[in-house]
């Protein structure tokens, strides 16, 4: 199974980036042979549309689980869109998450917030 | 670090006033001025160092090169915002091109490329305390982002202390909703005009599609009483924490004028907000801190 | 003749002199441009004669014409398009219209189709013509709203056009004053106003247009904005004393021009001022 992690220093024993779609990084980590990757968010200086981007990305990186503190409601509906299962960040690092999510710990995301856009 | 934004969906209505005047009596080392199309709070807290100050980028611009352009007009024809003008040459109007690049690509002979366009600068003041701000070039688009970028002036205090007061900008725009992300607490700075009670209506629809606190406060109350009541009466209807009004005082303008705030005035006014500000602190849970 | 009124910040009165000087005027035109927050018409109360709907063409995808090559969603620079589970994905809010994701479509499998981003409404208020833009909430630009309104002003045939700006020097400010021949700055006395006078003032330098400052609300102190007017030549065409009266009538949507005459006498000379008494 792929996971995705926001961040911003690519080092697995970093914070799990604040925001979903501005931070630097993505960890994309593969739990079948343990191996890590960081992507590059191209969205993270975005002037709009920072969360369909970043959702984009992580589309295109075929992850299967994503782990993040908050999600904004275009992100959602990229990933929801996908399947990805979104699940709700501790606080820790990426490492930590990861064991986290693997022992069945994590609760899933359930609060989308409105984003910066599309709010009514 | 607990954030508490000033709001007035209104321009005019004394937000950045009451916003200069909380900060100067909390004694907060972080604040922000969000308003960055209009900035004006450093002209009410004075800054004693150099700011860093930082290029702040928006869209691309396009450019043409007059050389290899030959006038085929294709861009003219597919630009969607009349940002190509026409006077001998083919040129890009930079307060009306929006960066999509349609141009670029449409053009024969790559006579057009992006290029990047700073739109505003970011200053953060850090001496004892942290004060971030901006400025937004005229003629440019939505600033949402560069709002999120003056907050983040805010984050290496994160942990140094416990109240942060930003002055947010008028309307209920991107920018605004950009201010709202992520606050502890809005104050909506109403004034009873019909216009005004109009406008904090909406600037309180907006706000609460987020989970932040929001309260209301009226300014400039005595020039239209029944305004204020109505205003008073809504927020009691509708359970918005209402703070307290703040007089009308002429002594304020000259004040501002000289570049000090109402924590500086020797007037009725001033304990007024100071009655206001005991109502945020004791919302946010703050009461008798010694570390704001 | 187009006039603009303007200011650098809000609530310095722009509204005021926008709606008043618009009734004391015969047969005029009063195009509320401040189209996030309009309140001109709070003003001008009466029947809505008709109410116009704005769009914008949004890209809409033909799912079975399109085989995944992502060139719309890589070269949309607002980000307003993602492709996920087979699909395209478009993002109304986030879409600026510029037809790009069309042209670059391989397949001619992107079309597009109207979205409602805001109105137009129209009443008739005594001799005023009077025309408000409104954008929806949470919407991002309201620039074609204000085309559309410069529009009506060109289609019509009063003598005199009453333009309410929005606030600020932002590009919709821009918008509403390409086509205005004169611009009214309305500026406050404090050190506020005046900085934000000092951003105006440079907007409307850049468009070449001729141009006057209205004081609003002063007081027998320093007035910063009235220095900046004298340092840098601005006429100043109107000084109007803070007042209490004032005040109270427009903070309850009244026009101070038709609750007395001496308003809309100082209002008939300030259009004296800026048309040379040609037109009345």
């Amino acid at each position: 199974m792929l996971i995705g992690i926001p961040c911003n220093i690519k080092d697995l024993n970093s914070a799990v980036g604040e925001s979903f779609g501005r931070s630097n990084y993505y960890l994309i980590y593969d739990t079948e042979n343990n191996n890590s990757n960081f992507v590059i968010n191209h969205a993270s200086n975005s002037q709009g549309g920072a969360g369909v981007k970043a959702a984009q990305v992580i589309v295109d990186n075929k992850v299967d689980a994503l782990i993040t503190p908050q999600l904004g409601e275009n992100a959602a509906i990229v990933l929801k869109a996908a399947d990805i299962k979104i699940y709700k960040s501790i606080l820790g690092t990426l490492i930590e998450n990861i064991s986290a999510l693997k022992k069945d710990e994590l609760p899933s995301l359930m609060e989308i917030h409105q984003g910066y856009h599309g709010h009514q | 670090m607990k954030q508490l934004l000033i709001l007035s969906g209104k321009g005019g209505t004394g937000k950045t006033t009451i916003a200069s005047g909380l900060i100067k009596l909390a004694e907060v080392k972080a604040y922000a001025d969000c308003d960055v199309d209009a900035p004006n709070l450093h002209l009410s807290i004075n800054q004693n160092t150099d700011p860093h100050v930082s290029d702040f980028y928006g869209l691309d611009l396009a450019n043409i090169n007059k050389e290899t352009c030959i006038l085929c007009g294709k861009c003219f024809d597919n630009c969607r915002f009349h940002a190509i003008k026409f006077d001998e040459y083919y040129e890009v109007d930079p307060y009306a091109c929006e960066g999509c690049s349609v141009c670029e690509y449409i053009c024969p002979v790559n006579a057009i490329t992006m290029k990047e366009r700073v739109i505003g600068v970011t200053k953060v003041y850090s001496n004892y305390h942290v004060f971030s701000t901006a400025q937004l070039r005229m003629g440019s688009g939505n600033s949402g982002l560069l709002v999120t970028e003056v907050k983040k002036g805010l984050a290496p205090y994160k942990n140094k202390c416990n109240l942060s007061i930003i002055d947010g900008s008028p309307g209920i725009g991107c920018p605004v909703i950009a201010s709202i992300s992520g606050v502890d607490m809005i104050l909506v700075v109403a004034e009873p005009s019909l216009s005004g009670y109009h406008d904090m209506l909406r600037i309180i629809k907006t706000s609460h599609g987020f989970p932040s606190i929001v309260s209301v406060c009226v300014n400039k109350c005595d020039l239209n009483k029944k305004l204020t009541d109505d205003i008073i009466n809504y927020c009691t209807e509708n359970k918005i924490p209402f703070l307290g009004t703040l007089p009308f005082d002429e002594r304020v303008l000259e004040t501002i004028n000289n570049g000090l705030t109402i924590a500086d005035m020797d007037s009725p006014l001033k304990h007024d907000l100071e009655e206001i500000l005991e109502k945020i602190l004791n919302i946010l849970d703050l009461k008798g801190d010694k570390n704001l | 003749m187009k006039i603009a009124v303007l200011s650098g910040k809000g609530g310095t009165g722009k509204t005021l002199v926008a709606t008043n000087l618009s009734f004391s005027i015969n047969n005029s035109l009063y195009l509320d441009c401040d189209v996030e927050e309009p309140n001109g018409h709070l003003f001008f109360e009466s029947p809505l004669i008709s109410s116009v709907d704005v769009s914008l063409p949004i890209p809409r995808v033909i799912d079975e014409k399109c085989d995944g090559c992502m060139k719309c969603v890589d070269f949309c620079k607002f980000n307003a398009l993602a492709y996920v589970g087979n699909k395209v994905l478009v993002f109304d809010k986030i879409c600026h219209s510029c037809g790009g994701c069309k042209l670059v479509c391989p397949h001619d499998a992107i079309y597009e189709e109207e979205r409602v981003i805001g109105k137009i409404e129209s009443r008739k208020y005594g001799g005023v013509d009077v025309h408000t833009g409104i954008l929806n909430p949470g919407e991002e630009s309201g620039t074609k709203i204000i085309s559309r309104l410069m529009e009506i002003a060109k289609s019509k045939r009063e003598e005199i056009t009453v333009i309410d700006s929005p606030p600020g020097s932002s590009c919709v400010v821009m918008d509403s004053i390409k086509d205005a021949d004169y611009c009214i700055i309305v500026a406050e006395s404090s050190i506020f106003g005046a900085h934000n006078l000092e951003m105006v003032h440079e907007l409307v330098l850049l468009f070449e247009k001729p141009m006057g400052v209205v004081l609003n609300k002063t007081t027998n102190g320093i007035n910063p904005s009235k220095l900046y007017c004298e340092n840098n030549n601005i006429p100043i065409l109107l000084d109007i004393p803070f007042s209490k009266k004032i005040n109270a009538i427009s903070s309850s949507g009244v026009l101070i021009s038709e609750e007395d005459e001496k308003y809309k006498i100082m209002f008939t000379n300030l259009l004296k001022k800026i048309t040379g008494g040609e037109i009345s």
